[in-house]
């Protein structure tokens, strides 16, 4: 393990009996002491506290940035406003997906955007080659990012940033100091809850994990194994599992982020006839009717056992107690409702199609 | 650390053998918490032939899917049932109520190229390097 990365965090993570797992060549906690279904459960029921300083920062600078990194992203940055985030896949000219992004509009000359932890090299040397009149900065090693998460989140933080946390909408950022520490403050997250991304210069990061954590005896730190779960029960795509180069959003579901009717971006018109001729396959959401858990990569298959399509996450739900996942199927057997069958070592076991996202947070 | 009336494969099984002439069969405290919280266990089916080394079920946890390898050769006599409505007795009661299943050993004289609990010990030491 000694080639893989450590974020500011690391030792807190050990001080909490962190287990850790190689993640987009980082060393990163996939658990704490109290394990993935009571960090699950915590996070849906008070708040959690995730270190997502693995994920990529690149800074986009010019005279007209928004237009600049407009002309790479699906979705409509000029649809927002300074001071907006904005989720968006980020596709090749086939449509494919190089990666899925959220971009803060900081103004017409700077745009933030925050990219997955396994893609950064590939992300930056993508949007360097692509970007015309603004120049990109990997500023990945500059920035500690931490999640503050569930419905505790809001009162948690507002006792350590002057900021009014209300006048921040979901997917708004300000900029303000929290614990003493400056950060950009995002109402963003990917577990359906209400919730913080903060991003902090990365050699403070520290004070606010402690600030947190004494403000609250209840907060609990979040691994990856819940991070997944969390975001597995709202249908939020994970890059390499759900999405890839060779999957287009339309196919995922994301049809939401992209916007035909906005000047021309790359991908555009591969995505316009894919729309047109109509997706071969969609990403649809399942409920195993048994006991056994479908898994990344098992297949889908028809009543003769031959394979239709494939599992691209799954695993038990803690807040279903059932077994869940996403899989891509041929258009036309998509419907909700609809039976499938996923091979598990050999055996069909049943599965029907639901609506997504599996549950309403907050509820 | 690890029950020394027990015997260990490298796979982190434990065997127990009872005064009938079966051995339990069960994973070490080790396995389970590397796992995390256990969610689901595929018990073989009473009567089925087991064979040292090779696979005879599987245990799941939130995060991974392993597979359980026989101590020994051997007829599955007995499974814990309960396991199917309550799996996270394998993290509560590794070598109790976490038991996987029994078997009525044909060749019982494989345990003795087993592990003790301090070579297991020493095994699982190792890993982690």
């Amino acid at each position: 393990m000694s080639d893989l990365r450590r974020t500011p965090f690391f030792e807190r993570h050990a001080d909490h009996k962190a287990r850790f797992v190689d993640f987009g060549g980082w060393q990163m906690p996939v658990q704490y002491a109290a394990g993935i279904q009571a960090e699950h459960r915590a996070v849906r029921r008070h708040a959690g506290l995730f270190d997502v300083s693995h994920m990529g920062e690149i800074d986009v600078r010019g005279a007209d940035a928004v237009a600049a990194v407009n002309r790479l992203i699906t979705n409509d940055l000029e649809a927002i406003a300074d001071g907006q985030a904005l989720y968006t896949c980020l596709c090749r000219p086939d449509g494919g997906i190089v990666d899925d992004l959220v971009v803060y509009r900081f103004g017409r000359e700077r745009v933030f955007i925050c990219c997955n932890a396994a893609n950064r090299a590939k992300d930056f040397a993508w949007i360097s080659a692509h970007l015309e009149g603004a120049v990109a900065e990997d500023q990945g090693d500059a920035w500690a990012q931490l999640a503050l998460q569930g419905p505790a989140a809001p009162a948690l933080l507002q006792g350590l940033t002057s900021t009014p946390l209300a006048d921040i909408k979901r997917y708004w950022f300000a900029e303000g100091m929290v614990a003493g520490v400056p950060a950009l403050i995002s109402r963003t997250g990917y577990t359906g809850e209400d919730g913080f991304e903060l991003y902090l210069p990365a050699s403070q990061g520290g004070a606010v994990w402690d600030a947190l954590f004494a403000a609250d005896p209840a907060l609990l730190p979040i691994g990856l194994g819940a991070r997944d779960t969390l975001r597995l029960e709202m249908k939020y795509a994970l890059y390499g599992n759900d999405i890839d180069d060779t999957t287009t959003p339309l196919e995922a579901g994301l049809g939401w982020v992209v916007k035909l009717k906005k000047a021309d971006f790359i991908g555009k018109s591969a995505l316009e006839a894919q729309k047109a001729a109509g997706v071969p396959r969609q990403l649809v959401a399942f409920v195993m009717e048994g006991r056994v858990p479908a898994r990344h990569g098992y297949a889908i298959v028809d009543a003769e056992g031959a394979p239709i399509g494939r599992v691209t996450s799954g695993g038990p739900s803690p807040s279903l107690e059932r077994n869940i996942g996403l899989a891509y199927v041929p258009t036309g057997q998509h419907a909700v409702g609809s039976p499938l069958r996923v091979e598990v070592r050999g055996r069909a076991e049943a599965a029907t199609i639901v609506k997504a996202p599996f549950i309403q947070p907050g509820s | 650390m690890y029950p020394t009336e027990l015997v260990y494969t490298a796979e982190h099984e434990w065997a127990r053998r009872e005064a009938d002439g079966s051995v339990t069969i069960g994973i070490t405290a080790h396995a389970q918490d590397a796992l995390g919280d256990v969610v689901y266990v595929e018990l073989p089916k009473v009567g089925a032939s087991l064979s040292a080394g090779e696979t005879f079920g599987v245990v799941e946890s939130v995060k991974s899917v392993s597979d359980l390898y026989a101590p020994c050769d051997g007829e599955v006599v007995a499974i814990n049932e309960t396991l199917r409505k309550d799996a996270s007795q394998i993290n509560s009661a590794p070598y109790g109520g976490g038991w996987i299943c029994r078997v009525m050993p044909s060749n019982p004289g494989q345990l003795a190229s087993l592990m003790t609990a301090e070579a297991y010990a020493a095994h699982v030491a190792a890993e982690a390097h």
